[in-house]
């Protein structure tokens, strides 16, 4: 073994230590008493030290030298563990890291020695000496509690805020096993160095040949079997079907070999807490749930710096000062939790603090400073599309820059980063108790199940993940089965309407078909995007398979509607269809940055969680059954024609000392009776008839949207299905199982009267 | 700095073409193609190139020339780029050929059209022109979601 190669040893098997240092010195700040963990601690450092001696790289040796008398007195019970020691055997595990660093760099261990941190660790022995001996030459007796000492001699600012060991930072495991807790996969240290070793090391590039060989594998198996699915010989059969099972098999426990806990990337994070709150001064609890789920290697590196972000990110903004919890009557010391947990094929990691919770306004004003959104928008946007616009480029609201984060980079580079590799950020947060940024992502990328359907004689695939039902639809049932709203074609699932997409259509190839004149069955594959659901109309459904997903030339990129491509079993290509992008592309959501027009979608979007509300439900104009919840209306008025009066072109009542505006909801919303007929609703009514208003009030000021006919008010759990093109409309539900349209109060309001709400908002 | 450099040939419309040797990676016959709807029509379509997913693009749409007549296919021309390999449809395979830097001179000036963009220059050959193919250029062929609306087909 060359010295180059002993070095490199070094350098890998030190950063796995100092990485698990890093989370033992945090776990031993919370339980000092754990000689265990400082023994380990301590041989660390010491074969550190010892190994840079025999290497000759002497600055390091002296670091790791003064931090090892400090952790002798440890040891020995000579000193007890204290935040600031804590703090200083920290800074000197990024010393070492720094200068590892260095080594591996340049070969040399750099020219900084690091003199102002040898000092305080010198200075923490307490014996002033800089001795360079073992703790047994030490005589100097300690008072029995030196840490109190310390703080007040070496940290005027200590009392400021004055942190209990305990207090500061806990790290509570609470699915982890006792063994799994400090000591990750490859690090065998803690155990005796002559017992035979159960893990190797193996090159990561190993790992991703073997699994690329492993996905080439699965598509000749592919192919195999479509050719022994055609052929009479039965022993080729019984071979390819065992080709089949070994495959199948090999490509799980190869996909293992890089599945990793996510609990690796988290270790890391109860330190950066500490760090982060040490530095804002904040007290932070940090929870772990979940440690053990796995995740495909890749997916774990890419997600490592957004996570972290995040957990920087909560800390720094989410959690408040310590006084300032006390004051709402908090716990001083915040909780950050972490969980992370496999759902539908995805896992999904939550971020979760019990903080001050994001500041809507604070968002929103910023976004129309920003010109993200215009003021109007904003006005009209829900509180958790609102919130989503932190994951826009160059949007910070922290009103202080700290070197932690507020710099306006972040937040979207975090989404971006999650996009990459197919994921999703969302973010909720109730002002006065926290926030919760949630991440949902593949578990691998490389092999994925996937439903093949054809379209116009070509085959696409849809992952697995994004797939919820398939509906067929029979020939004769066809032209009844899919009905219209507004010319957008829907269907009746289940008492629900889903909007249908047409993948011929959408992709633009093949000839114009008519919707709801189809003479054959159709083939509905029900997808999910977002949180939406909306049903795509193929020519053909094949089968699943599991196919390898490749990436696109960047010729392909911009288009979102595919997430890549594969090589089907006969060896012909066929594109993966992205259901996110496919419904952005049909209008079923939206892409984010289009603010103006998703906004009146998002908004339903919002409510097709399928939430239960009582509604008032009413007519306008001949036929059109309208909607709006029942919140919304302050009360029901019914005026005289003759009380109509007029102040310009605007149609007012007196109401209860006020004049109030009224908005006939039949001119607002265009309905297509009205279209057709070419007049307006007036003409229909009676002048001797009274009016039905229905009272709208905000900020102190009313306006009367006159409706036609109040028919009921019900509670119903309803779905807004088909976000509409009209202004002035939500979307479509089905309401006492009719179709209802629901009514966007807001945009009517604005639309009849665009100062009603900047005169609110003024007054 | 090599005096002789060599090219790969190969003819589109009648015209002789030629990228240099070393960003070619392989010449093969015909390959099925996947279309790939919404995109720029210059690409062709996907092929499968010993599992790994190639691009096509066809030059006689990417230069701006007339559609190669039915019946007729393209041969492929498998090149290196920066974004990794990428396959060039062109009409029929030339011959690799050595030619020499004196023969070279710019684009003429009459030249027109995107043509001119993609056309590195041109070597002078006792018999014919050989037109030298800026291959950076020829496949870079934009935003795909901005070229997507004119799409037909």
């Amino acid at each position: 073994m060359s010295e180059s190669d002993i070095v490199k040893d070094f350098l890998v098997e030190s950063y796995e230590n100092l990485d698990r240092l890093d989370r033992d010195l945090v776990g031993l700040e919370k339980n000092p008493k754990d000689k265990e963990a400082l023994a380990g601690v301590f041989r660390t450092i010491h074969t550190i030290k010892g190994t840079c001696g025999f290497l000759g790289f002497n600055k390091l040796e002296k670091v790791a030298h003064v931090g090892e008398n400090l952790l002798t007195r440890l040891r020995d019970g000579q000193l007890t563990l204290n935040p600031e020691i804590t703090t200083a055997l920290l800074s000197m595990v990024d010393a070492v890291r720094q200068m590892l660093r260095e080594i591996q760099a340049t070969g040399q261990d750099g020219d900084a020695d690091y003199p102002e941190l040898r000092e305080t660790l010198t200075r923490l022995q307490t014996s002033g000496a800089d001795d360079s001996g073992r703790a047994s030459t030490v005589v100097a007796p300690l008072s029995p509690e030196p840490q109190v000492d310390l703080q007040r001699l070496e940290k005027p600012d200590a009392s400021s805020f004055p942190l209990k060991t305990e207090d500061l930072l806990t790290v509570t495991p609470v699915f982890a096993k006792p063994e799994d807790v400090p000591v990750p996969q490859q690090a065998p240290e803690t155990k005796p160095r002559d017992s035979a070793p159960e893990t190797i090391r193996v090159g990561v590039n190993l790992l991703d040949k073997l699994m690329t060989l492993v996905g080439e594998l699965v598509l000749a198996r592919n192919q195999l079997l479509q050719f022994a699915n055609t052929s009479e010989d039965t022993s080729l059969q019984a071979v390819s079907k065992r080709m089949n099972l070994i495959a199948t098999e090999l490509q799980e426990e190869v996909m293992k070999t890089r599945m990793q806990p996510i609990g690796n990337i988290w270790a890391q994070f109860p330190r950066t807490v500490r760090d982060v709150a040490l530095n804002c001064g904040k007290q932070v609890n940090i929870e772990m749930e979940g440690k053990e789920t796995e995740l495909d290697k890749t997916i774990i590196e890419a997600i490592k710096d957004p996570l972290t972000h995040l957990v920087r990110n909560s800390v720094d903004h989410g959690i408040e000062l310590p006084e300032d919890r006390v004051k709402v009557g908090k716990d001083p010391t915040g909780r950050l939790v972490l969980r992370a947990f496999h759902e539908g094929g995805q896992v999904n990691i939550e971020i979760s603090d019990d903080g001050a919770g994001l500041n809507g306004e604070r968002i929103r004003q910023k976004a129309v400073e920003r010109g993200v959104i215009t003021a109007e928008q904003a006005a009209r946007m829900p509180e958790r599309e609102i919130f989503n616009l932190i994951f826009l480029p160059g949007f910070s609201t922290a009103q202080k820059i700290t070197n932690v984060s507020g710099r306006g980079v972040g937040m979207d580079v975090v989404k971006t980063n999650v996009e990459k590799i197919g994921g999703t950020v969302d973010v909720h947060s109730t002002a006065g108790r926290g926030t919760t940024v949630r991440v949902k992502i593949p578990l691998t990328l490389a092999i994925i199940p996937a439903l093949v359907v054809t379209c116009c004689g070509d085959r696409y695939a849809i992952p697995q993940v994004s797939l919820l039902e398939l509906v067929r639809i029979e020939a004769d049932h066809a032209s009844k089965g899919i009905e219209m709203v507004q010319g957008a074609p829907v269907y009746r699932l289940r008492g629900r309407l889903l909007p249908l997409v047409y993948l011929d259509r959408e992709l633009r190839v093949g000839a114009e078909k008519k919707a709801g004149e189809a003479t054959q069955a159709i083939n509905i594959v029900v997808l999910q995007a977002d949180d939406r659901q909306f049903g795509l109309v193929v020519d053909e459904i094949n089968d699943t398979e599991e196919i390898v997903v490749k990436p696109l030339g960047k010729q392909l990129k911009g288009v979102n509607t595919f997430a890549g491509a594969t090589i089907m079993g006969d060896g012909k290509v066929a594109l993966i269809l992205d259901a996110l992008g496919l419904a952005q592309r049909a209008n079923v959501i939206s892409e984010v940055h289009d603010r103006a027009g998703a906004e009146k979608e998002r908004s339903a979007g919002e409510k097709s969680a399928g939430n239960r509300q009582t509604l008032l439900l009413f007519q306008t104009g001949e036929k059109g059954r309208m909607a709006i919840p029942l919140a919304l209306v302050a009360r029901l008025e019914e005026f005289a024609r003759s009380a109509v009066e007029n102040t310009g072109h605007q149609e007012v009542v007196q109401y209860r000392g006020q004049i109030m505006p009224l908005i006939r909801v039949s001119e607002v919303v265009e309905l297509a009776e009205n279209a057709q007929s070419g007049g307006s609703s007036k003409t229909v009514v009676d002048p001797q008839a009274s009016l039905q208003v229905v009272v709208y009030a905000e900020q102190g000021r009313s306006v009367g949207l006159v409706v036609e006919r109040i028919l009921d008010i019900v509670e119903e759990e309803f779905v807004l299905e088909r976000p509409a093109e009209r202004a002035g409309i939500l979307g479509s539900a089905v309401v006492q199982q009719r179709v209802t349209d629901l009514l966007d109060v807001q945009a009517v309001v604005q639309a009849a009267n665009p100062r009603f709400f900047a005169k609110a908002a003024g007054a | 700095m090599a005096q002789n450099e060599q090219f790969c040939t190969f003819f589109l419309e009648g015209h002789y073409f030629g990228v240099p040797v070393q960003q070619v990676q392989e010449v093969i016959r015909y390959q099925e193609m996947t279309r790939v709807p919404l995109v720029p029509q210059v690409v062709r379509g996907l092929i499968n190139l010993r599992g790994q997913i190639v691009t096509a693009i066809d030059l006689r749409r990417r230069l701006g020339m007339s559609e190669r007549p039915a019946g007729q296919l393209p041969m492929n021309v498998v090149v290196r780029t920066n974004e990794g390999a990428l396959s060039l449809l062109v009409d029929e395979i030339g011959d690799v050929i050595e030619v020499e830097e004196k023969t070279f001179e710019k684009p003429p000036e009459t030249l027109k059209g995107m043509a001119r963009e993609m056309i590195r220059g041109v070597h002078k050959l006792p018999e014919r022109l050989l037109l030298v193919l800026d291959t950076e250029r020829a496949v870079n062929v934009g935003d795909p979601s901005v070229a997507a609306e004119g799409r037909s087909s």
